[in-house]
């Protein structure tokens, strides 16, 4: 599953953090880092982090 | 699986909704009725980026998901009536719809002030729409604004106001502090002080008498006397909910509709309701059903009642317990951002900081009987990483009322 996070819309909630901690995260800055290519084991907590993120900045292909 | 389920309101709570049924295992039909012509588009950014000319209408509306696809969707028809009873709803153009599952997804709109003087000039936000009509006359020259109500909607529109080069942009509350309701003293403080530093007026402590003007608003009046110039004024005094359609079935529809701890209303295992409307008990603290209106709660409420009726309907499964969401928020203003975990609400009565000093960043404890119950951040993005911590500290914490 390809995760799409469009950084121009980002502004760095961290909604997604909370929802799929092993695909998105924050630095010690607050900026967002996160997995480009996740394990499909992953999809329910990707769609929780896609639906919670305030801007609807995530995609998810594939 | 056979059968229709109607969703009644088009925004964020209606598609949420549709998804959710969906991932529940609804494969019979869903009708989404709105009565906004535009498919369901995210609503913050309108007090915010799109005030301020930064964010397209386009860049908007939510993408829906792909299990949703063939879910039907009246945009621009409303429902008019209901009876439960029977198992329709009306529409305002003379159809009605028979469903065997309804999701109550109606929201709110803006209350308005019913004190004498013209209506034109004065504005409110809740809509595409208002938000484009409000930019359209913020953004000539020399404009003196007034926002009246200082909770979180008027003092982003405020905020972005003065992002915009509006010339005087000024803010009225009957209550002492912006956003004091919520947020406690300690907070609201802070926040007068962030904003008239940046160039917000506020006339705190008094209320709105009337508007001066003959074809079109000049100027606010205070409860206190003084007059306000005004070219464009903004009312965020709160929101009425959107339930007339639901009269006369019985329901409590008080403040939204009532719903119990599963999110069915009137008891029934056939109707539910999300987002701003529902008006429901929280599992987490004391069961005093309350409406919820933020961002995160159409998402909550849609994951949570979509269970519940998909399980009414076809009785396959037991359904979900008891919904015990943590409520979360979050507020943009200026260069600073709110972002709230837990209920503060409920525990004003101990107010503490946790970290950082008001004057800066900072992180404010909300606590009732000594336990902490709620976490406001206020500062830059990094306030938020530390607010998590204190977000799973809570997740974990019993019910106050077990
Ligand atoms: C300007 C603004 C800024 C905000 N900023 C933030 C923020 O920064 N952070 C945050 O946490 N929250 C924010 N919120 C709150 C958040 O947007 C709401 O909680 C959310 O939109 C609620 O969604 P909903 O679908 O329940 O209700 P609504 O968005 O109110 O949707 C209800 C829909 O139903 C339609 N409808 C009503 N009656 C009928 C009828 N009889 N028939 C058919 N359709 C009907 C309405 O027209 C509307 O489209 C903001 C809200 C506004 C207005």
């Amino acid at each position: 599953m390809k995760v799409v996070v469009d950084m121009n819309k980002c502004q760095d909630h961290g909604q997604c953090v909370f929802a799929a901690p092993d695909v998105f995260s924050l630095d010690d800055d607050g900026r967002l880092a996160y997995v480009p290519d996740a394990d499909e084991a992953l999809r329910d907590e990707v769609e929780e982090a896609a639906d919670v993120c305030p801007l609807q900045a995530i995609r998810i292909e594939g | 699986m056979t059968g229709t389920i109607v969703v009644a309101g088009g925004s964020m709570g209606g598609l949420r909704a549709a998804e959710q049924l969906r991932a529940a295992g609804w494969t019979g039909s869903v009708t989404v009725v709105g009565d906004e012509p535009h498919m369901p588009y995210n609503r913050p950014p309108l007090s915010k980026d799109v005030l301020a000319g930064k964010a397209p209408f386009a860049s908007l509306a939510f993408t829906p998901k792909a299990s949703a696809a063939d879910v039907e969707w009246l945009l621009g028809t409303k429902v008019v009536a209901a009876r439960l009873d029977e198992r329709t709803v009306a529409l305002d153009d003379g159809r009605a719809l028979s469903y065997d599952g309804l999701v109550v997804a109606t929201g709110m709109r803006p209350r308005r002030l019913r004190c004498p003087g013209p209506l034109a000039g004065r504005h409110t936000v809740r809509t595409l729409d208002d938000a484009k009509g409000l930019r359209d006359e913020l953004t000539g020259p020399g404009v003196r604004l007034v926002v009246v109500g200082a909770g979180f909607i008027g003092c982003e529109v405020a905020a972005t106001a003065v992002r915009l080069g509006v010339t005087e942009v000024t803010v009225v509350d009957p209550l002492p502090l912006p956003m004091a309701g919520p947020l406690g003293e300690l907070l609201g403080r802070a926040l007068l002080k962030r904003h008239e530093e940046r160039g917000v007026r506020f006339a705190l402590g008094t209320g709105v008498a009337g508007f001066r003007g003959d074809e079109r608003v000049t100027g606010v009046v205070l409860s206190d006397g003084r007059v306000l110039p005004a070219d464009v004024v903004v009312e965020s005094v709160g929101s009425v909910a959107n339930v007339e359609w639901l009269d006369g079935n019985g329901l409590d529809l008080a403040d939204g509709v009532l719903t119990d701890d599963r999110l069915r209303v009137g008891g029934r295992p056939d109707v539910v309701a999300v987002g701003d409307v529902a008006r429901f008990p929280n599992a987490r603290y004391d069961g005093v059903p309350r409406r919820v209106e933020h961002w995160s709660i159409p998402t909550d409420t849609a994951r949570h009642a979509a269970k519940t009726l998909v399980a009414g309907l076809t009785g396959a499964d037991a359904g979900p317990g008891p919904f015990a969401p943590l409520p979360t928020f979050w507020s943009d203003q200026h260069d600073f951002r709110l972002q709230s975990f837990g209920a503060p609400g409920l525990g004003t009565d101990d107010v503490r900081v946790l970290d950082g000093d008001p004057e800066g960043d900072v992180l404010v404890g909300y606590h009732t009987g000594g336990r902490l119950v709620g976490v406001v951040a206020l500062g830059g993005p990094a306030t938020a990483t530390a607010a998590a911590r204190y977000r799973a500290q809570l997740l974990k914490s019993p019910a106050l009322t077990p």
